[in-house]
């Protein structure tokens, strides 16, 4: 039954190793031989972690360095058009001249305080909404039966694969003076004059509730589904009103999956630059547009760094809410 | 018991001074950050043992199991198999197999490719391979479940390719995790009967962790009960039971009765003690290492005890209350009885009559006694 | 109490009528005979017949489509091993900077990232010669950094899900963690992959602003062409352009639909042939 006897030849690699060994174990060297061992063990987990670190330092952190760095620079008539941030004086003196007045511009110019502000209200309020139509919607799924479940997911996810372009594309044919809409409410009757919706607040609004629907309802039916409704089900032996155990007991457990639906929802739309450009009008002031223009169309690369890193520095504190959100959500999970 | 009944002598290999122990757990500590899993924790296990480690949650069995296994490395101090310091050796090349909790079947493997799975990584031949598989597989009678995958067998079934599975690479130590946690009532006495064939067939080494007294008591050869990340005590399962070598482990193990007291008379033959609990004195037909004075426990086995309505006029081992509580299990009852200090004191008796109509029922007054040599004196 | 009964099932079918009108819109105008897209003139499919002669867009579509399958299938590599770093390498120097690089592009909006970008391999440009004038490549490079994201998330999350004693189940049995890798985890994990590569796949092929940012001449993608075209109005051969993409993706899910439905019965059958045989 032992294999011990059978000759080290006929046996694997392993077999070999595990003798080898014992061999240098019984002279004392086990530990240094398995010291060893580790090491190269240790430069194979090393290199695996550093495959995407190495990327992601390289094309997704330096960026941000750089932006920051252009964000203090002027702006040249040059290729590339801004200026460097160090000069030398007479071969000797290294100097480094960082410009604030980008920065002052963005604080004194009143439109991209207002534009901030704007982006930041019609985000939020575009998460809100979301979250009323979608909350209902991720529940309806999660409640479903099994094999409904899976038809009411596909519906859901399906817009999502089509493009987004499009499909914000789709609401300029709805709400235009002769689109779809105008033309029904005229053919009833209901107006005289086509209501204008295209280039609106509402049309942006109604494009980001749209477009990010399925980014909130997700996340909210990922958390809805694992649900364990015995709870509701205590709830009520405990003689609580079906209406009132969903606020006591259902929502507070959906948190996390609210928390995770509203920031991957407000986080993009503050920056939303196709939606508005689309839908919006010219006093639709949002932040990813006049990134956008300040770049393409005033060619003014440090100013639309500024505005970058402001908008980075605005959205910090969500986005590490994300982090911790998601941080938590693995480790409750383990 | 798990005593081999095939070899003339019991098996008692720690008791033999010739043996050499076959896993060697010498001071092992193992902390997780500030959390200290395992604390000084000295064992020798022998050849063909089966070995039990009985715990409650979080006692650290399950830890020092992993680290036998090698998924997890000792804070400090050493392990050795066989002779050999596993420090720094991963699980692959130890020749220690385990059998996990959940089982861990590969789930796009069918159940002959799961339990092939060990042989691979050992290069040898495919026709030796597929040889021993099928072997193996017919030793848990499996034989005919081969092409299945692991979610069309049910639990029973997937133990059974989990050990298997462990058991085919002809590992000198086989751990198990657990191994009858899930499985229900009636199978779990089957498969505990067959595993320890298994084991006595196949000739491995095992330990086995489980919080279950009695799965403990059936299986092993020798029981290691820990607390907290210690052992606090090693031995048969006739010397865990009847001789406790303290409080925790007498309460831990079946039921018990355990009186508080004062050695009075400490005599090499005999003690006694004077328990206000009881409202008398135990005598203790053994000599018990104590001093005279010293606080002290008897712990008394519920079945040791003897119940009647008579008197039976003893001065020390005998007390007498009223029945507060019965317990009908069918082979056997239960009382309650309380004494005049309050204390409740726990009796087992087998229904050795057949609808006995004289059976003592609640509230009646009743004497309690027992043997001299029933109590055990623990110390701690 | 009644109501409810109703609340949910009205505000499901309000949804889904919202999330679904203007897709149904699009593709009923793409019939239209009517160069006014939404003032319906007849029933005529000359729209497909235009798109198919359109250079312009035909030719953005296949850069794009180029562009997505290098992306996917370069995201789902990079993707599953930060996926795979994330869930099994517990402890390592830099693990919250790792893991807030690789879940920041999630939430990161694009005109961000896409300057930076830009600005970095202008940089780059200047400084090493490489890479020479942006186009395929900057946009594929941009596109994989942030598809990788999603990937990881998916993997992470499927990773964690997972029966972790099944790997050490493989190492207690002899094999080496690279091999397990690949024998055990992988195939147990692949259809994440493929749900990654898709994703992938989609969010190249959806891209507009990024891609704006780090394309040149000669690489323009098939969402910069329709974007310049719908910013001057509503135009028919995107509406037909719409409709080939919605049934595109119909017929993927449908088939995907059918595939997951079978999959199911088919574990259930085997759930009961298990229970089936409790002779043991």
């Amino acid at each position: 039954m032992s294999t011990r006897g059978a000759p080290v030849l006929t046996k694997g690699v392993n077999r070999t190793a595990s003798t080898a060994v014992k061999r240098i174990s019984g002279f004392g060297l086990g530990p240094v031989w398995h010291g060893l061992r580790r090491r190269f063990r240790g430069l194979g987990r090393a290199s695996v972690i550093g495959i995407p670190y190495l990327w992601l330092l390289a094309f997704f952190l330096i960026p941000f360095v750089i932006v920051l760095k252009i964000s203090l620079a002027e702006s040249e008539i040059a290729q590339p058009p801004y200026t460097s941030l160090w000069y030398w004086i007479e071969h000797k003196y290294l100097n480094i001249r960082l410009n604030l007045g980008n920065y002052q511009y963005l604080i004194q110019d009143s439109l991209y305080w207002n534009a901030y502000l704007n982006s930041v209200k019609i985000a939020a309020v575009s998460t809100v909404f979301c979250l009323l139509i979608g909350y209902p919607i991720a529940y309806g799924i999660a409640r479903a039966r099994p094999d409904r479940r899976i038809l009411l997911l596909m519906l859901v996810i399906l817009p999502f694969w089509t493009s987004f372009l499009i499909r914000v594309y789709a609401w300029i044919g709805i709400l235009k003076t002769n689109g779809l809409i105008n033309n029904a409410l005229m053919a009833l009757g209901i107006v005289d004059t086509p209501l204008v919706m295209m280039q609106t607040d509402f049309a942006v609004y109604l494009g980001i509730v749209y477009s990010y629907l399925p980014f909130m309802i997700l996340p909210l039916y990922a958390n809805l589904e694992k649900l364990d409704l015995t709870l509701l089900e205590a709830a009520a032996d405990l003689g609580c009103r079906p209406s009132k155990a969903f606020f006591r007991v259902t929502l507070p457990l959906s948190m996390p999956g609210v928390l995770a639906g509203s920031m991957l929802v407000f986080i993009p739309a503050v920056g939303e630059f196709v939606i508005p450009a689309l839908l919006g009008g010219p006093d639709t002031l949002m932040i990813g547009r006049i990134l956008w223009d300040e770049f393409f169309a005033n060619r003014d690369w440090p100013v639309a760094s500024a505005v970058a890193i402001a908008l980075l520095l605005l959205l910090v504190i969500p986005i590490v809410l994300f982090q911790y959100n998601q941080a938590r959500a693995a480790e409750a999970k383990s | 018991m798990a005593e081999s009944s095939k070899a003339p002598a019991v098996f008692q290999p720690w008791r033999d001074p010739n043996e050499t122990p076959y896993v060697s757990i010498e001071r092992v500590t193992k902390k997780f950050g500030e959390f200290v899993a395992v604390y000084e924790l000295s064992l020798e296990i022998y050849r063909k043992e089966l070995f039990c480690l009985l715990g409650a949650s979080g006692c650290g069995k399950s830890t020092l199991l992993r680290m036998l296994a090698g998924f997890e490395q000792p804070s400090s101090g050493r392990i050795l198999i066989d002779g050999v310091d596993m420090a720094g050796i991963p699980p692959y090349e130890r020749p220690v197999n385990m059998m996990f909790q959940s089982y861990a079947l590969f789930p796009h493997m069918n159940v002959a490719q799961n339990v092939a799975f060990g042989l691979k990584q050992e290069k040898l031949p495919a026709s030796e391979v597929r040889k021993r598989a099928e072997e193996m597989l017919e030793l848990v009678k499996l034989g005919a479940f081969a092409k299945r995958k692991p979610h069309q067998l049910s639990g029973g079934q997937r133990q059974r390719v989990a050990l298997a599975r462990s058991l085919v690479k002809r590992p000198k130590l086989l751990l198990l995790d657990e191994p009858l946690a899930a499985l229900d009532k009636k199978l779990r006495e089957h498969t505990q009967f067959e595993l320890m064939n298994i084991q006595e067939q196949v000739g491995v080494t095992f330990v086995v962790v489980t919080h279950d007294q009695q799965e403990a008591m059936t299986l092993s050869t020798r029981i290691g009960v820990m607390d907290e990340g210690e052992l606090i005590q090693i031995g048969t399962p006739t010397d865990i039971y009847e001789f406790p070598q303290s409080r925790y482990v007498a309460d831990f193990i079946g039921s018990v009765n355990i009186f508080a007291g004062k050695m009075i008379v400490d005599e090499p033959d005999h003690v006694v003690i004077h328990s206000e609990e009881a409202g008398m004195d135990i005598f203790v037909n053994h000599g018990v290492s104590a001093g005279p004075d010293a606080d002290v426990w008897a712990a008394i086995r519920p079945e040791k005890m003897h119940i009647s309505r008579e008197d039976p006029a003893r001065e020390q081992n005998c007390v007498r209350g009223i029945v507060d509580e019965v317990a009908y299990m069918g082979d056997s009852s239960t009382y309650l009885v309380k004494l005049e200090s309050g204390k409740i004191v726990r009796i087992t008796q087998p229904n050795l009559l057949r609808g006995n109509p004289d059976r003592i029922l609640w509230d009646e007054q009743v004497y309690l006694y027992w043997d001299a040599s029933s109590p055990v004196v623990v110390t701690k | 109490m009644n109501q409810r009964r109703f609340f949910v099932p009205a505000a499901m079918v309000f949804g889904f009528v919202f999330l679904y009108a203007p897709i149904v819109s699009l593709i009923v105008f793409s019939f239209n005979k009517s160069k006014l897209v939404t003032v319906w003139a007849g029933f005529s499919t000359q729209w497909y017949g235009a798109l198919l002669q359109n250079d312009q867009i035909l030719q953005a579509a296949w850069v794009s489509l180029r562009i997505a399958t290098l992306n996917a299938t370069a995201a789902v590599v990079l993707g599953t091993i930060a996926g795979f770093v994330i869930a099994r390498f517990r402890r390592f120097r830099g693990r919250t900077l790792f893991t807030g690089m690789v879940m920041a592009p999630l939430v990161m909006p694009e005109v961000i990232t896409g300057l930076s970008l830009l600005l970095l391999f202008v940089a780059m440009e200047a400084a090493l010669g490489w890479p020479a004038g942006r186009g395929f490549l900057t946009i594929t490079i941009a596109h994989i950094t942030f598809s990788m994201a999603y990937v990881a998330v998916i993997i992470q999350s499927r990773l964690s899900d997972m029966d972790e004693s099944i790997e050490e189940a493989a190492l207690d049995l002899g094999a080496r963690p690279a091999k397990i890798f690949f024998q055990i985890t992988l195939p147990i994990i692949a259809p994440a992959l493929v749900a990654g590569w898709l994703l992938s796949f989609t969010l190249s092929l959806d891209d507009l602003v990024i891609a704006s940012f780090v394309s040149g001449p000669g690489s323009s993608t098939l969402p910069m062409v329709i974007f310049s075209k719908v910013r001057l109005g509503v135009s028919p051969e995107i509406n037909a352009l719409a409709t080939i993409l919605v049934a595109v993706v119909a017929i993927g899910t449908i088939i995907s639909g059918i595939f997951l439905a079978r999959q199911r019965r088919a574990r259930e059958r085997d759930m009961k042939m298990a229970k089936a045989d409790t002779t043991t």
